[in-house]
């Protein structure tokens, strides 16, 4: 028995030594790292104790930054999740040319996100913009794409549903051709319409893989960072800027590494605490309500 | 006799070697440059040594501002040393990490690096001086002293200068000329319509023609383009709107900061004045004209949208290219300045009957060689071959280089007006506005001090947060002082002030 246990461990150790390399290493380094004054000016892990955590929490900035962060990937995700399960429904059916539909719903998610931020930053270009092109062609006042708050904050939404939509309508197309059929036909033959048998039967039947799904955007959509880097640099002033954008201009663009470090842990544990109970009222709210 | 065969063979191949080498002396053919210029960096000389076997790492920014012109002087040095040459090219945002990390943690990454000169603070304890042999060059010493000032940390040269930028106004000379925008102008006004001498003059020009066709090509102009994206040196715009009104010949040490208390004179009256101009005339861009990053700010200008614009060359350059529909209807002057200057020493406000003039002497980008690089020789070869006069001749002449004039050669008008057939009267203005910033005795530099970054990206969220009112220029600029006096105190107060003693011995001319 102890021979087998030797043996099951000598297998593991490889795999073990790789995920301590690249997941705990990492982690631990930065912990420490948070712990310093890293900077341009005094390079190397000195010891500065708390201080970073300290400033943090005065930080306005960081705090401003985690809330509407809150706000862009909580209304990302619903909106999402909403398209991707009514195209996903859609495309469940038998339509014709199926699988090209298919494929062209997934065409976003395929295609580099700088790259897609570049266009769309071109498409709401207020002066050059196709956007402001169309608003006009139907006699409305060009709008404030980038240079308004609401609208900037708008386009950073729109940008992440276009590009993550098609996420959500595979995980949902998977979990609904997985579905069993009985009970939908015993719904028919119970002549539940659509409408009653989708939110009697599919509904509450897809509730496991939503609840997947929506925790595996929201973990995605909390790091946004790609399109507000291209498409507004945080602005107008700081109204787009997410957690992410500010660690990234404290890190890599003042170079104030130690602070950046700690900004990356405490937003690491807020998320890993929000996402859980997210995930745990979900999983209430969804699962435990159809049992 | 038969020594006398050998010596007489030995002569044969010396001669055929010589005139072998003569026929590859055609440097001009092979490598697209009017004429190789004769001395120490020129393509003769370069071809005489012989680096094979050797390797050079460089540092350099995306293609192709500064990114293409590294790339092609590169293979230019391989073919003509048979050195190894190779170039990372990085995105402007992850430079300074991918510079500095290396430095900091003891890693030898790169021989040569080419960067904004304003990381000078940061970076100077790492690049080797300048050897005497190559500031003895002609074309070394033919750079003017701004740009040797910039290369410049404490008493040593650090920077291989291979660029000048700096901010001056740029403006449609064509309009300014045209009867009827004069007449408007006057209707709306009662004033002439000139070219301005104040930022209040730039604000009213650009209100009268903003959001009308006054080019007659059927879309709306706008009377300015500017640098506004919060991230997208946003800051420098600003320094330049507010310069003139905090930079006060009459007052010395230091335009940032009072030198001796090391108090941030960011929040003072002048400065506040800059950005409260700033926010007015935000009223009167194109749309989405307040998230114009460099980019926009070039092609809104070059492209005939915009009246006038200040930055560095590029929008220039581009107005002036072959295929631009305003070739040639373009001026240059000097950046606009004020009538009443905050002075800091008194407490009050002075007036100049002469508008105040402040020249901003904005980063640019430099080269240096790492001092921890087993290739110094070598290094120094490549930037002084990068560099040379004939190089540099044709590096100015493609906008998108991002190669500016620095040496008093590029200050002679037909070098633009026979080359590349600019417009005399053009040429002129653009010469003289240039090769003016060097005389000026009040000029404004970059905050060259250690965390820079740091400094800059809180003046930028400042000024953002103004421009998208959020809050109030007196309200933004008082966050941006308190958060200068935090980074002054975690970097250490004598560690700013030592390096911001020489941005001030530069600016106040010592």
């Amino acid at each position: 028995m102890y021979g087998l246990t030797r043996y099951k461990l000598f297998f593991l150790l490889p795999g073990l030594l790789v995920l301590l390399a690249i997941i705990l290493f990492p982690l631990i380094f930065t912990i420490r790292v948070s712990f310093s004054g890293w900077d341009a000016v005094r390079p190397g892990l000195d010891w500065i104790g708390g201080v970073n955590y300290g400033r943090l929490l005065a930080d306005g900035r960081f705090w401003q930054s985690l809330s509407r962060l809150g706000l862009m990937a909580v209304s990302a995700v619903a909106i999402e999740y909403v398209l991707g399960f009514g195209l996903a429904l859609l495309v469940w059916r038998q339509i014709r040319f199926r699988r090209l539909v298919r494929v062209l719903f997934l065409i976003p998610m395929m295609t580099t996100p700088v790259v897609m931020a570049v266009i769309w930053r071109t498409v709401f270009h207020e002066s050059l913009g196709p956007a402001n092109d169309l608003v006009t062609l139907f006699g409305f006042a060009p709008i404030p794409w980038l240079t308004n708050a609401q609208w900037a904050t708008f386009v950073v939404i729109l940008v992440d549903v276009w590009q993550w939509t098609p996420f959500m309508f595979l995980l949902l197309l998977a979990g609904l051709l997985s579905l069993p059929r009985e009970p939908l036909l015993a719904a028919a033959i119970d002549g539940a319409g659509p409408i009653r048998a989708f939110w009697n039967v599919t509904f509450p039947a897809m509730a496991p893989i939503s609840v997947g799904a929506i925790i595996i955007r929201l973990i995605e959509a909390s790091k946004i960072m790609e399109t507000v880097y291209v498409i507004t640099s945080g602005g107008p002033g700081t109204s787009t800027e997410t957690s992410s954008y500010y660690i990234f201009i404290r890190g890599l663009r003042d170079f104030q590494i130690g602070y950046a470090a700690a900004l990356s842990i405490t937003y690491l544990v807020i998320m890993i605490v929000l996402l859980t109970i997210i995930a745990k009222l979900l999983t209430k709210t969804l699962i435990k309500a159809e049992a | 006799m038969r020594l006398a065969r050998m010596a007489s063979l030995a002569s044969v191949i010396a001669m055929v070697a010589s005139s072998a080498t003569l026929a590859q002396t055609d440097y001009s053919a092979a490598y697209g440059i009017d004429e190789d210029v004769p001395g120490a960096c020129s393509y003769e000389s370069i071809d005489a040594k012989d680096y094979s076997g050797r390797q050079l790492n460089i540092i350099s920014h995306a293609v192709p501002v500064i990114g293409e012109p590294t790339d092609i002087h590169a293979r230019q040095f391989e073919e003509l040393t048979g050195a190894k040459l190779s170039v990372v090219h990085v995105p402007f945002g992850d430079l300074f990490q991918r510079i500095l990390i290396p430095f900091q943690t003891g890693q030898n990454a790169y021989d040569v690096l080419f960067y904004p000169s304003l990381w000078i603070g940061d970076l100077n304890q790492y690049l080797a001086p300048v050897p005497e042999a190559y500031r003895e060059t002609a074309g070394f010493k033919d750079v003017t002293r701004n740009y040797i000032d910039v290369a410049t940390w404490g008493d040593t040269i650090v920077q291989y200068p291979m660029d000048g930028d700096r901010h001056y106004l740029k403006y449609r000379a064509d309009i300014f000329s045209n009867p009827e925008a004069i007449a408007r102008f006057k209707q709306e006004t009662g004033k002439d319509l000139a070219v301005p001498t104040t930022w209040e003059d730039y604000n009213e020009i650009a209100r009268v023609f903003s959001g009308w066709d006054w080019d007659g090509d059927g879309n709306p102009n706008y009377g300015s383009a500017e640098v506004t994206k919060r991230d997208d040196l946003m800051f420098s715009a600003f320094i330049s709107r507010a310069a003139p009104y905090a930079r006060n010949p009459n007052v010395k040490g230091g335009f940032f900061f009072d030198l001796e208390t090391m108090e941030p004179q960011i929040n003072n009256p002048g400065f506040v004045k800059g950005l409260e101009l700033f926010v007015e005339a935000s009223k009167d861009w194109a749309p989405g004209g307040a998230n114009w990053g460099l980019g926009d700010e070039i092609f809104a200008f070059g492209g005939g949208q915009a009246l006038m614009s200040y930055s560095w060359d590029d929008a220039f350059v581009q107005a002036q290219q072959e295929d631009s529909p305003i070739r040639n209807q373009v001026a240059a002057a000097p950046l606009p300045g004020a009538s009443e200057v905050w002075n800091r020493d008194t407490g009050s406000w002075d007036s100049f009957e002469e508008p105040n003039r402040a020249p901003y002497v904005t980063w640019g980008w430099t080269s240096a060689v790492s001092n921890r690089s087993q290739n110094q020789d070598m290094a120094f070869d490549f930037l002084c071959f990068f560099s040379n006069e004939a190089n540099t001749l044709a590096d100015l002449q493609v906008g998108r280089f991002g190669v500016n004039p620095y040496r008093n050669a590029h200050f002679d008008p037909s070098l633009w007006t026979d080359r590349l057939g600019w417009d005399a009267a053009l040429t002129k203005s653009y010469v003289e506005t240039l090769s003016g910033m060097d005389d000026s005795i009040n000029r404004v530099f970059d905050l060259r001090v250690p965390g820079v970054s740091q400094f800059m990206t809180s003046l930028a969220t400042g000024v953002a947060a103004a421009l998208a009112g959020q809050q109030t220029p007196q309200e933004a600029l008082d966050s941006v002082a308190v958060e200068w006096t935090a980074i002054v105190d975690r970097i250490g107060v004598d560690t700013v002030r030592n390096a911001y003693a020489g941005v001030v011995a530069l600016e106040d001319n010592l």
